[in-house]
Order: structure tokens, then sequence, then C-alpha cells
């Protein structure tokens, strides 16, 4: 199975940086989610972070709660999100990612949920409740098939950088503002400033830019800094109110990776 | 009962046992520091207690007199009913104890904004009280539901100059105003306090809430001794997030005393209508916390329901579910109607009315007191007063 880090080296040292595509799981509508899936794959989509659902997601805007909202009045939970991973997965090479918080996980089981993540194609896994004091709580042994991606924020010092960069795998997430998904930067130029500071300091993983990237420009403006980005609820916000071809969407993922080649 | 020589928890990392810990975002890791430092340095030094002192006396009015309530020990037959009088604190409720506490932190730390949740009210009373007191910007997180349901609360807030936001999400109650609260707080982290309102949340919040709500206990420990020469054989105590009930057991757990903690279980334990999470949830992590939840079998955390808008919370504080596995404290829970029905007593008995979250201690004494011999001491933790439930009370009992 395909290796997350070594996926992003190949494409950096093509000159590309690696755009990332967050969808919550069976959002919109989950009977076409795997087409949906398959479909931002190809259109430009490097790699994508699958959300299950959680009633109390706190680190995401209105955007995510919402879409999260929705999935699960659609019935979508971790086996669900298995199944979707399973069928797309027959279809792809390129890195799949599971991500969501750590109750329903823990409820399926932490060793089970590895366990299946492997068998079914998951490369990775994003719990962001789970900061490294929790680590080995959490992540027992069976993890170690599964990539552990960790987050850093504006609010990490270097110190905790180092210490992250060491205990993630696949790559570190860096989140541009402190605050939920969805929200915009206030000055981007402090942005800048932390995600140099963060590129400077993380030695082992590759680093993605998150959270407040919703257009090119956003995507401009950080790309040079990382060595890729991820973008979720400007997808999410995009899938709602988009046609049934999803075409408003499919439009955004092309002009997003036009710009990072 | 456990007999405990030496207990000192949490560890260093905010564990008690498998509970407690910090599981939040990465954005949160740093504020939680900073705020455990500054804590650990001011609980050393004479000034800051001194000051948290002073104002515990002359603004709060402590110590809050430990009555005996006659009437209802002669009501029930048995035992001897003491009741700490929490509801005679300034705002109504203990959780001015902790919002005091927790503002000379925030001042210690240089913010100049504070946020809270709140479910009852009380503890955004508590806190637009502290703020105004302190000239600090205050913005309180209710659910629409408590709005509604605690309005005379609100206002106060408001007078206080507080700023109430709505909450509409979830079940636009005490859990999903905790959402908010926290997802403010990873938003303006840099200028804003969190002051969480019970023994919940990730390390150090539980700590520092148990320390600023002991006051209860260690005062309820001198004026039993003077009043009778001897520890109580049961202390009761409502539980919802679990802090007035921390505050009374926790100078009482080396003890051989029985702690008794009262769950809210609104229509009925066999309802899906309740808060009972001690005794019907199972470990989860939730609100940065792992501690026993009322979840579904795919762990999203249930709808729960409760009278009393301070219990009606689907989690409860790390200890607790230490407290509750180590057999340390127990844990019952009374309905809805029960706990209306204590609120009459007490009021008719003794000429108090409890606030409906202190009525459910009331309430347990039903299953208690026949149990109970002559010659024995029960104190009851009377939270806060009743004045904010009156609409409530009124509309259930129809007079
Ligand atoms: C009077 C009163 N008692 C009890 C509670 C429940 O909180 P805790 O369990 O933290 O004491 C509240 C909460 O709002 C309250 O207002």
């Amino acid at each position: 199975m395909i290796n997350i880090a070594n996926y992003i080296s190949n494409k950096n040292s093509k000159g590309e940086k690696v755009l990332s595509v967050f969808l919550t799981s069976g959002f919109p509508d989950k009977n076409n989610f795997v087409e949906l899936a398959l479909k931002i794959l190809d259109a430009g989509a490097d790699m994508l972070e699958i959300g299950f659902p959680f009633s109390d997601p706190l680190a995401d805007g209105p955007i995510i709660q919402h879409s999260s909202q929705i999935a699960l009045e659609n019935g979508i939970n971790i086996q669900k999100t298995f199944n979707f991973i399973e069928d797309i997965r027959k279809h792809t090479d390129k890195p799949l990612i599971m991500m969501g918080y750590a109750n329903p996980v823990l409820s399926f089981g932490t060793k089970r949920f590895a366990e299946t993540a492997k068998n079914t194609g998951v490369n990775g896994v994003i719990i962001p409740d789970i900061p490294i004091e929790e680590y080995e709580n959490f992540f027992n042994e069976e993890f170690s098939n599964l990539d552990t991606i960790l987050l850093v924020t504006p609010t990490t010092s270097n110190d905790r950088i180092k210490l992250i960069d060491e205990k993630s795998s696949g790559f570190v997430y860096c989140v541009s503002v402190s605050g939920t998904t969805g929200l915009k930067h206030q000055n981007k130029f402090t942005s800048v400033e932390f995600i140099k500071r963060t590129y400077s300091v993380i030695k082992k993983n590759k680093t993605l830019v998150g959270f407040g990237i919703s257009n090119e420009e956003d995507a401009k403006t950080f790309a040079p800094f990382c060595d890729g980005i991820i973008v979720g609820s400007a997808v999410i916000s995009s899938l709602m109110n988009d046609d049934k071809g999803n075409s408003k969407t499919l439009k955004l993922i092309k002009k997003l990776k036009g710009t990072i080649i | 009962m456990q007999v405990l020589d030496k207990y000192n928890l949490p560890d260093l990392k905010g564990h008690f046992g498998k509970y407690g810990g910090k599981y939040v975002p990465e954005t949160l890791i740093t504020p939680l520091k900073e705020l455990e430092e500054i804590y650990f340095q001011l609980s050393k030094e004479k000034n800051f207690l001194d000051e948290l002192e002073n104002l515990n006396k002359e603004y709060t009015g402590r110590p809050t007199p430990l009555t005996f309530a006659e009437g209802l020990t002669k009501y029930f037959g048995g035992a001897k009913i003491y009741l700490k009088r929490e509801d005679l604190c300034h705002t109504g409720a203990h959780k001015i104890n902790n919002a005091l506490g927790q503002i000379l932190l925030a001042k210690k730390l240089g913010k100049t904004r504070i946020i809270a949740e709140t479910g009852a009210g009380q503890h955004g009373v508590a806190t637009a009280t502290v703020c105004a007191k302190f000239g600090l910007k205050c913005f309180i997180y209710m659910g629409e539901v408590d709005i509604e349901r605690q309005s005379l609360n609100v206002f106060r807030m408001k007078l206080l100059g507080a700023e109430v936001i709505p909450v509409s999400s979830g079940s636009k109650t005490l859990k999903d105003a905790t959402n908010e609260a926290i997802r403010d707080w990873v938003t303006n982290v840099k200028d804003t306090h969190y002051i969480i309102g019970s023994v919940v949340g990730p390390h150090p919040y539980p700590m520092i809430v148990r320390e600023f709500q002991s006051i209860i206990g260690k005062e309820t420990k001198v004026q039993i001794q003077n009043a009778e020469g001897r520890l109580p054989n049961y202390i009761v105590a409502c539980v919802g997030g679990g802090s007035n009930a921390i505050g009374i057991f926790y100078p009482f757990i080396n003890s051989n005393v029985k702690l008794i903690g009262v769950e809210a279980a609104g229509y009925g334990i066999n309802t899906n209508k309740h808060c009972a999470t001690l005794t019907l949830g199972r470990e989860g992590i939730f609100q940065g916390m792992k501690s026993y939840l009322l979840q579904t079998d795919e762990g999203q955390v249930s709808e729960v329901h409760s009278i009393s808008a301070g219990l009606d919370y689907p989690g409860v504080g790390p200890e607790h579910s230490y407290f509750k596995d180590e057999v340390i404290a127990d844990y019952f829970s009374v309905t809805d109607d029960e706990a209306i029905s204590a609120t009459e007593l007490l009021s008719k008995t003794e000429g108090i009315i409890p606030a409906l979250e202190s009525a459910h201690a009331i309430a347990f004494l039903d299953y208690l007191m026949p149990k109970t011999k002559n010659g024995e001491i029960v104190i009851v933790n009377i939270s806060g007063r009743g004045d904010k439930d009156l609409n409530t009370i009124k509309d259930k009992l129809g007079y």
C-alpha cells in the first residue's frame, strides 16, 4: 500500500504541492458519496480526508458542524465510512485518511478501528482531540500500521513542534489560524509568519497547511511555505450549494490544484 | 467505603486513574499549561490566598452557615440533618466560590476578556458578577432552552453588564453552551480566559475548580465538629458536573464519612430522558476529559433531560468517575417529580426554598433516612437557592 510521506515527496520532487481535500462522510448524499469522492480525486485532489461524524465537533465551525449533523441524520457512522473507503480504494491508489473525534473511535474500539482501517485501505488517521499528552493512552500498538497525523497551531511553541514532529507520521497538519474550521484569516501576514516558523522547525515530516484556505488566493499565499494544502470548509460549503453533477465544486478543486502546481 | 491514607490525584498529567486528562485540540494546550503554571504559582503565594480569603469573607459572605434542620429531622425521624447553606452565598449558589478564584487567575494571566457557559444561569451570574467587580468584559454562552427556563438569571447577567450569547445548536442546553464556549476560546485564546463552571473539562480545570470549591467541605468539617464534636455519617450532594459535590466531599475523603452524590433521573432511568451519567453512562471522551458519558452505542453523545438546568448535562467530572469506580463515593439518582416534592418539603419544613439542583439531594433523603439511626448525622449540601426556578416550580405545583 502507498505510503503518505513518500507520496507527498514524489509530488514535491516534481515541483508540485499536494492538495488534500476534506469531505464529510456520506455528505451531501450517502448514495453518491463514493462517486463524488472519485470525481474529486479526478479533478485534481491528491488525497482525501474523510470525516466521520460526531455529535459534538468541538474544533469545527458552523459549516462542518452542519455537514456532520446531516451525516448523522443520514445514518453515517464509522462502519459505513469504512465501507465507503473500501469502495473508493478499489478505484484509486491515492492516500485516504480518516478524520474524526476520539469518542466514536473509543466506542468502536480503538483496536478494532485500527485493524479495520488497515484492512479497508486507510492510510492514516487524524483525531484532533488527541494531543501528544494523550497519544499513548489512545493510539495503541495496532495503530503502528497506520499513520497518525498530528496537528500544530499558532499557539504551539517551537519546542513542542519538535515533539509533535517526532510523534507524527504521514505529515504534520499545520493549522494556520487559532480557531475552528472554516475561519477566515484576519491577518494573513501573521499566518504566513507562523507557517514559515513551523516549516523551518519540522524536520522529520512533510508539512501540510489547513484551516482558512478557501480560494486560489489563499492557496497561492500559503503554498510556497509548505508541502501542500488542505481544503475543507470551502469544499463542504460549495457542495451545499452545488448542482447535481457537483460542477462548481469540481471546478474549485481544479482551480486550487492549478495554482499550486 | 474506602478509607484512603493518601490521595494525591490528579497526577501531573491531570489523570484520576484512567479518567481526566487533556483531550483538546492542540490550540488549547498552551493556554491550559499557562493556567496550570499560574495556578501552581499563586496557590503558594500568601498574597493570593489572603486576597481570595478576604473576598470569600467580605464579598461572598463566607463562611456559610451549617444549619440544623430541626423540622426536616422531625419529619423523617432518625438521624439529625444539617444543611450546608451555599444558598446564602452572594449570588445565591456555590458557583461564586469558583468564579472568584478564577477571576484572580485570569487577572494574573493578563486576560481582558472572560467567557463562560451556563445552564441554570448561576455560574453565568457568578461570572458576570466577578467580571463587573473586576472590570473585565464578560460573554456568557447559554442554550436557548435554558434561556427560556432561567429567564430571571438571564436578566441578572445583562444587568451585571455581561453579554448573553444564545446557543441554538444540539439540545440547546448546557453541553451545547460548553461547546460554543470552547470554540470561542480556541478562536480568542490570546486575550480570553474561559471560566469553566464545574469540575469538568480538560486538566487543570477539574483540579482548580475542586480547590476553589473545597472551601465548602473545609468549613463544614469545622462547623460539624463545633456543633456535634464529631464528623457526620453521611454527606449528600447533587451532581451535575459535580463541583458542589466535590467541594463538600473532598475534605472528607480520608475519613469514614459516607459520601453520596445524587444525579438527575429526569423522567426516570428506565426512560431515555434523564442525566444519570454515573448510574447509566460508560467511559467516553467529551469536552476535553475522559469520564463517564451518556452516549449511544456508536459513541454519539445522548440527548439528556432534567427539569433542573444545572444538572441537564450528559457528562460528569472525571474525579467523580474515579470515585465511583473506586467506591470512594456512591451515586444514585432521583426523578424530576421527586425533586419537585423535595422542594416543597424543604420550603414547608425549614423555610428554605432550594434550587431545583439542590432539591435532588434533599429528595434522596426519602431513600437514605429510613436506613439511618438515631444519633447519626446527615449533612446535605444546599448548593443554591430556588428563586431562579420559581416559574418552573409554579408550573409543576399549579398553585
Ligand atoms: C444551585 C446549583 N447546584 C448545583 C449545580 C450543578 O453543578 P455542580 O454539579 O457542578 O455543582 C448548579 C449548576 O448550575 C447550580 O446552579
